[in-house]
């Protein structure tokens, strides 16, 4: 009987990393994506390489109609074996493009907070009765403060972060644990080429602490860990100094 | 959404002069096709950069658009019964052995270093220790999913638009961009047996290259580039086979090279006592044994970021190929011209090259091909120059994925297929999109720098 990991938004390079390091420790990963043949290709490229079963499933976070289907497809992919989720969805338009356009905090808020808890809701009452398993999901260290340069995306971070706080305490009670993952910057298609980034990990590094604090039972991680210690700094900041830096 | 470019500067894996380009780097197919869209809107150059291992100027453009294959690394389909792979530009040679090595399958064809592409091995036609059994890469390629110049995605192959399969196999990149290829594998073990052993002088090497290129599937000689007089092309000659039931070897992680070495390092006194040790290691009567696929293949991958031994001024690498006829002397005066130049080659590396590769500008032919690495300290550029012209004199040509300094002249004197290619250029690509500094350089096109 094998784990299973169902992943939530399969095309980011962090899913595809994810999919794959899952895949060689022996999981069956389900890849739920908006663009499907994509998705695809990812998915044979698992199955050759590591010989695990790679099904895709088309998903689209915003069309909260079609959650209902897909936990059910997640559940028949699992069968007997366990049901693990790695949440990677989420969308960061730049904050001056969201400041000429206020139309855009909405679906930022949405692609990145409530459709997950959205679908994480469904999700819940599922994981509860199997009663095991692990919920992964990303959230950002953009979440743990709101800044000048990045505050709708923030703000739906950190919103995801509370959510995930009750949801661990919900699930803890039927066997199932919940981390909250907190990249700093990853080498993606989401960062490249923007300026001010700096220590940039690989996806393939963000995969494998995502895994890893699966596996340990961790609750709040940062990746790299040394963000902890840069948010533990920038959250301590007095709110009256902070304000006025350009960050 | 828009194309998102990252300002980089870029050079070749012999760290020569590097090029300011702004990279995209395109998670899928449809992503590299919009980057294209943006750079031709703009009117930028464009070139498509795999691992950046070819050694000189050939995946660079000052100014230009970078479309990187890092990204497009999935495999895409494999089928056991015919070895046919299918898999995205940017996959490794690295990935296609952790793959397929455990099921008996291994690339066709092996460069020096596994951490090549198979985009870049299409581009640059690479051969292996094998080419007179089993050609170069391109001869294992049966179709490749191209984008082109003018934005089309196309499928090409040997029976399909065949100008454009000419035109990418050995086509440095400037036929378009590699997408997807399909190929087919080889049956193979995770060990080979390996006969090495002792080579007095430049006469028994190709005496032992004669014996064996028509038996021996891998056949490789190490030479000893400093040695001179009677001693003039010493080193070790290897041939291989794969091992049947060979025991997989433990994978072990790459030594880095921390960083750059100081030039005494790589002096002439250090290396000549270097390759002393090294030849009298192997006894002269020669001595069999079983050996990781790795360690025969990509000795140098070892030690990760090795050019970093040459220090910050970086190295070229020579190779060239000349027609057997007139392998012999052209051999020994390249060697003696390196060995009275002072400039510490580590060591040569000697192979035989079976026949023409299927694209107009594949570097095979059937010859004998030398590879030095030449330190860029003074008098390089000279010594390359003198390389060049002897390589030229005898009939022979440069490897484009190695140079970084050859002139147009010698180019187009060699490359008796570069007619056809800038034919096929024209009509590909008429605007000239796709170029790189090699490609300004050697004036491909009549598009000088």
């Amino acid at each position: 009987m094998s784990d299973t990991w169902l992943i939530l938004g399969a095309s980011s390079a962090i899913a595809r990393a994810f999919a794959r390091v899952a895949a060689i420790r022996g999981a069956d990963v389900l890849l739920a994506a908006r663009d499907i043949d994509d998705a695809g290709a990812t998915a044979v490229d698992i199955a050759i390489r590591t010989g695990r079963r790679a099904e895709v499933v088309a998903f689209d976070a915003t069309d909260e109609a079609a959650h209902a289907a897909l936990v059910e497809r997640a559940r028949a992919f699992a069968g007997e074996g366990t049901l693990n989720v790695f949440l990677a969805f989420g969308a960061m338009p730049e904050q001056s493009a969201i400041d000429a356009d206020p139309m855009l905090v909405g679906p930022t808020i949405a692609a990145n907070f409530t459709s997950a808890a959205v679908l994480l809701h469904r999700l819940a009452p599922v994981l509860e009765a199997r009663g095991a398993g692990a919920v992964v999901a990303l959230g950002s260290v953009a979440g743990d403060r709101g800044r000048l340069k990045n505050y709708v995306y923030g703000s739906a971070k950190a919103g995801l972060h509370a959510y995930l706080q009750g949801l661990r305490a919900r699930l803890v009670r039927k066997g199932v644990h919940v981390v909250t993952l907190k990249p700093g910057f990853v080498d993606t298609a989401m960062t490249w080429g923007l300026p001010g980034m700096f220590l940039v990990a690989s996806p393939e590094t963000i995969a494998a602490a995502a895994l890893d604090a699966a596996t340990r039972k961790r609750d709040i991680v940062y990746a790299p860990g040394f963000w902890w210690g840069i948010m533990t700094i920038i959250r301590h900041i007095p709110e009256r100094i902070f304000k006025k830096l350009n960050i | 959404m828009s194309v998102r470019w990252k300002d980089l500067r870029l050079t070749g894996w012999g760290r020569g002069p590097a090029s300011a380009a702004q990279a995209a780097r395109p998670e899928r197919a449809s992503a590299a096709a919009e980057a294209l869209a943006a750079a031709r809107g703009e009117g930028a150059a464009l070139f498509a950069r795999g691992a950046g291992r070819s050694y000189g100027d050939a995946a660079q453009l000052s100014g230009g658009r970078a479309l990187l294959t890092a990204r497009l690394d999935r495999i895409l389909a494999f089928d056991a019964a015919t070895a046919r792979v299918e898999c995205e530009a940017g996959v490794t040679f690295r990935a296609l052995l952790d793959t397929f090595v455990p099921r008996g399958f291994v690339p066709p064809v092996s460069p020096g270093t596994a951490f090549v592409t198979v985009g870049g091995a299409i581009a640059a036609d690479v051969h292996g220790k094998n080419h007179d059994r089993h050609g170069s890469f391109g001869d294992h390629v049966d179709w490749i999913d191209m984008l082109l110049a003018d934005g089309r995605i196309v499928r090409t192959g040997p029976d399909a638009e065949p100008e454009l399969f000419r035109a990418t196999l050995g086509g440095m990149g400037l036929s378009g961009m590699i997408l997807r290829a399909g190929f087919r594998l080889l049956p193979g073990s995770p060990a080979l047996a390996v006969h090495a052993r002792r080579i007095a002088n430049l006469e028994e090497f190709f005496a032992a290259f004669a014996a064996a290129r028509d038996s021996a599937t891998y056949s490789v000689g190490w030479v000893d580039a400093l040695a001179r007089g009677r001693s003039l092309g010493r080193g070790i000659f290897e041939t291989a086979e794969f091992a049947a039931g060979g025991a997989a070897a433990p994978a072990r992680k790459p030594l880095p090279v921390p960083f750059d070495l100081p030039a005494f390092a790589l002096s002439g006194p250090s290396v000549r006592a270097f390759n002393e040790i090294y030849w009298r290691r192997v006894p002269s009567a020669g001595r069999e044994d079983v050996r990781a696929l790795d360690a025969f293949f990509y000795p140098l991958d070892r030690l990760s970021d090795w050019h970093r031994l040459y220090g910050r001024r970086g190295f070229y690498q020579f190779q060239s190929v000349v027609p057997d006829g007139a392998a012999l002397p052209a051999v020994r005066a390249m060697l003696e011209t390196v060995a009275s130049g002072g400039n510490a080659s580590f060591l040569a590396v000697l192979k035989t090259l079976g026949s023409e590769g299927r694209g107009f500008l594949s570097f095979p032919m059937r010859g004998v091909t030398l590879a030095l690495d030449i330190p860029r300290s003074a008098g390089a550029d000279e010594l390359m120059k003198k390389l060049e012209r002897i390589s030229c004199d005898a009939g022979g040509r440069i490897y484009l994925a190695k140079d970084a300094v050859m002139s147009p002249e010698t180019f187009r004197a060699t490359y008796p297929g570069l007619p056809a290619f800038e034919a096929a250029l024209q009509r590909l690509d008429p605007a000239g999109r796709f170029a790189t500094d090699q490609s300004r350089r050697l004036a491909i096109g009549g598009r000088a720098a």
